[in-house]
């Protein structure tokens, strides 16, 4: 289990293993929730780790439930039974009838296949089957009292919350069946979900994007307390030379101080150029916000958006901090960033960019570009990139895009990235780590 | 290497609930373990939730001595270890006058002018002791690095003095808001406890516990009300803590079912954001009626 952990990503020594060892001893083998947390108590790190660690937990500590495949097709009359069941279970927020409930749903109608290869179990079959999401009016009514109360306005997202919860257990139930199939290590691997800011921009989910967002706070901060190190080591300049031998005069000669060169306090200009359009507004929209959170590192910062035209949006981003969720909608909405249709055209915001904001961009300027340079075929006008590049101090280009795409398609990356740095960034951890490397100090 | 101060994990939840402490399973496994194998405890998670509560706790049910070091930025060796009392060594050698440098200097650093700050005290008591190193996000990296030592082998090193070991382990609680990333090592040297909001059901005991007047459904509602906003993408979601004044103010007002207008006009008890309190009226719904 230790193995299967660290395979992703989580940092335990054997000191912590050992201690883990310890705390199994302690509070015994007969309560599984109780080992859960010893185990969690002893190697993890940190709370983002938590669900990975749950899963991975499910996985070689199974549930003792029967293990020997229920019937494997049910048949119309038992799902309604169980949609009774679940109903009833749900309405009183019964976590270990829901626990059986989820056994029982995926033995009897998650199973497909039927050699001993193949067969396996499906949360997705299950779950199309069983519906739990329709039995919200079901539940609700179950719980309504007579008396209509101000709580039971909350009622129907409590539900929602439960049925989603629900829907998990019948995920982790399919999970640990099919490891008990295929051993558990291929699974551990290969069906555990990350820590969030290991998952791909391009491939998250609305909920994974949401859950990044929580975390822009935090790695601001993180961030901050390294720029502010850096800024702090850096201060101290070279050793100025000739003010160094004008001192030694009145030692005779002999540089008794050294005189360093003070570096000229000054905190770089910010510029992001964003690309909000489809696919990569996740990205965008994330990258702008912790640039935000990050604000009182920089003297100035100043965001662009552009789908095919370009506008400034520096002012939605500082109320966006507000309601991150909403932020792309209102970009869409507020600021001009699209033509008369609505695909990304790199060339015309390239261009209209340089025209029209170039006062944006001197020499303290570092310029961030964040898009997957997929121009729709239309110029990828690099010569407007270049008359940018070469006013600012630094340009980079982020893209969320594995390398191994670039230029696959209608991606004009490598034609961009012969006149820019560009780097790939698909993930939250990576960007973090990119900002805080790349930005000058 | 034990403290031995529980014998169980569910000694542990009976005995933290006598004093008003109602402690999750999880709660309650990291605290057994913490005391048994002898190591300190880590506790994170949002503000309010009962992480210094914790520490008071587990004093109270030992019988220990609470010995607490706040942080703050700026804390130092001198404020967490200890220092020597300078004006003391001072008078001392002025009133020792015609001795030789040799026996002053021996005798001016000798436990009488030692003050000890919070670490040092924990590690020299003899007496069953809890230390809470509170808020140590808020100290700088440097203090970390002394953490470390006293908390891996629970001893202290006083040059003049030489090393000063842990007579009885004092039983370690460190709590942290994350503001500030903890090293590695530190984390390393924990067992690990994130307490975040309690579930339903056990914020339920603890409003009807500590708010004693408080009807049973009216606790209810409280409960959900709450839960529902710290579902909300707020700025600050309301906590433990608050959901207790909450109860207290209704109870106050003499509530005794919550509607539109008693939600509205408590709302900033719960909610200290004018922003937070805007989105809660409209995602509840308060201005609709």
């Amino acid at each position: 289990m230790v193995g299967a952990l660290r395979d992703h990503g989580f940092g335990i020594g054997t000191g912590e293993t050992v201690d883990a060892g310890h705390a199994l001893e302690a509070v015994g083998f007969t309560d599984r929730e109780l080992m859960r947390e010893a185990l969690a108590a002893t190697l993890l790190h940190g709370e983002r780790q938590r669900p990975v660690f749950d899963r991975v937990f499910d996985l070689y500590f199974p549930l003792a439930g029967d293990s020997d495949p229920a019937v494997l097709h049910g048949t119309a009359a038992d799902l309604a039974a169980l949609r009774d069941r679940l109903a009833a279970a749900l309405a009183a927020g019964d976590g270990a009838a829901l626990d059986g409930l989820a056994a029982e749903a995926v033995g009897g109608f998650g199973g497909f296949g039927s050699g001993p290869e193949s067969d396996g179990w499906s949360s997705y079959q299950t779950l199309s089957r069983l519906r739990p999401e329709t039995l919200l009016a079901r539940v609700r009514a179950a719980e309504r009292s007579e008396e209509p109360e101000f709580a039971d306005r909350l009622l129907d997202d409590e539900i929602r919350r439960r049925i989603e919860a629900f829907r998990e257990r019948v995920r982790s139930e399919a999970r640990r069946r099919v490891a008990e199939r295929q051993g558990r290590d291929r699974v551990a691997r290969r069906a555990v979900a990350g820590t969030v800011d290991g998952v791909d921009f391009l491939l998250a989910g609305r909920e994974q994007l949401a859950e990044l967002r929580r975390t822009v706070r935090p790695l601001a901060r993180k961030l901050a307390t390294r720029l502010a190190a850096r800024r702090r080591r850096a201060a101290r300049g070279e050793i100025d030379l000739r003010r160094t031998l004008r001192r030694s005069l009145s030692t005779g000669g002999v540089p008794v101080r050294p005189v360093f060169r003070r570096r000229r306090p000054g905190r770089p200009e910010l510029v992001l150029l964003c690309d909000v359009s489809g696919s990569v507004a996740g990205f965008a929209q994330f990258t702008m916000l912790l640039v935000q959170a990050l604000h009182d590192q920089f003297s100035r910062v100043r965001v662009f958006a552009f789908v095919n035209r370009v506008d400034e949006v520096t002012g939605l981003i500082a109320r966006g901090a507000a309601d991150p969720a909403g932020l792309g909608d209102r970009i869409l909405a507020e600021a001009e960033v699209t033509g008369w249709h609505g695909q990304s055209d790199y060339g015309t915001a390239l261009g209209e960019f340089a025209d029209r904001y170039a006062e944006a961009v001197g020499p303290r300027t570092v310029l961030f570009v964040l898009g997957d340079g997929r121009t729709n075929r239309a110029d990828p006008n690099l010569a407007a990139l270049k008359r940018v590049a070469d006013r600012a101090r630094r340009v980079y280009w982020l893209n969320p895009e594995q390398p191994s795409l670039w230029g696959t398609g209608d991606s004009e990356a490598p034609a961009y990235a012969e006149v820019v740095d560009m780097r790939p960034c698909r993930n939250a951890r990576r960007l973090g780590t990119l900002i805080g490397r790349l930005l000058p100090i | 290497m034990t403290t031995g101060f529980f014998s169980s994990v569910d000694d542990v939840a009976e005995r933290l609930a006598t004093t008003g402490y109602l402690a999750s399973r999880a709660v309650a496994t990291t605290v057994f373990l913490a005391d048994r194998l002898g190591k300190p405890l880590l506790v994170e998670g949002p503000a309010g939730v009962g992480k210094t509560e914790l520490a008071k706790a587990v004093t109270e049910v030992t019988g220990a001595r609470l010995v607490r070091l706040q942080c703050y930025e700026g804390v130092d060796e001198s404020r967490a270890l200890y220092e020597w009392n300078h004006a003391k060594q001072l008078l001392r050698i002025t009133a020792g006058r015609g001795e030789s440098w040799d026996e002053t200097r021996t005798d001016i650093f000798s436990e009488e002018f030692l003050l000890a700050r919070p670490l040092l005290t924990a590690i020299r008591s003899e007496d069953p002791t809890v230390l809470l190193v509170d808020e140590t996000d808020k100290a700088d990296v440097e203090v970390e690095g002394l953490l470390l030592e006293v908390l891996s082998d629970f001893q202290v090193t006083v040059p003049e003095l030489g090393t000063i070991r842990a007579a009885r382990r004092p039983f370690v609680v460190l709590t942290s808001n994350a503001s500030r990333e903890l090293s590695e090592a530190l984390r390393r040297r924990c067992l690990f406890l994130h307490i975040d909001f309690p579930e339903e059901e056990l914020e339920r005991r603890i409003v009807t516990l500590k708010v004693p007047g408080l009807d049973a459904a009216l606790a209810t509602s409280v409960v959900r009300v709450v839960g529902a906003l710290r579902t909300m993408d707020l700025r600050k979601a309301p906590s433990v803590s608050e959901t207790i004044d909450w109860a207290r103010t209704l109870l106050a007002l003499g509530a005794d079912r919550l509607d539109e207008r008693v939600v509205r006009d408590s709302l900033g008890v719960l909610l200290k954001h004018q922003e937070d309190i805007v989105k809660a009226a409209a995602k509840l719904d308060l201005d609709a009626v």
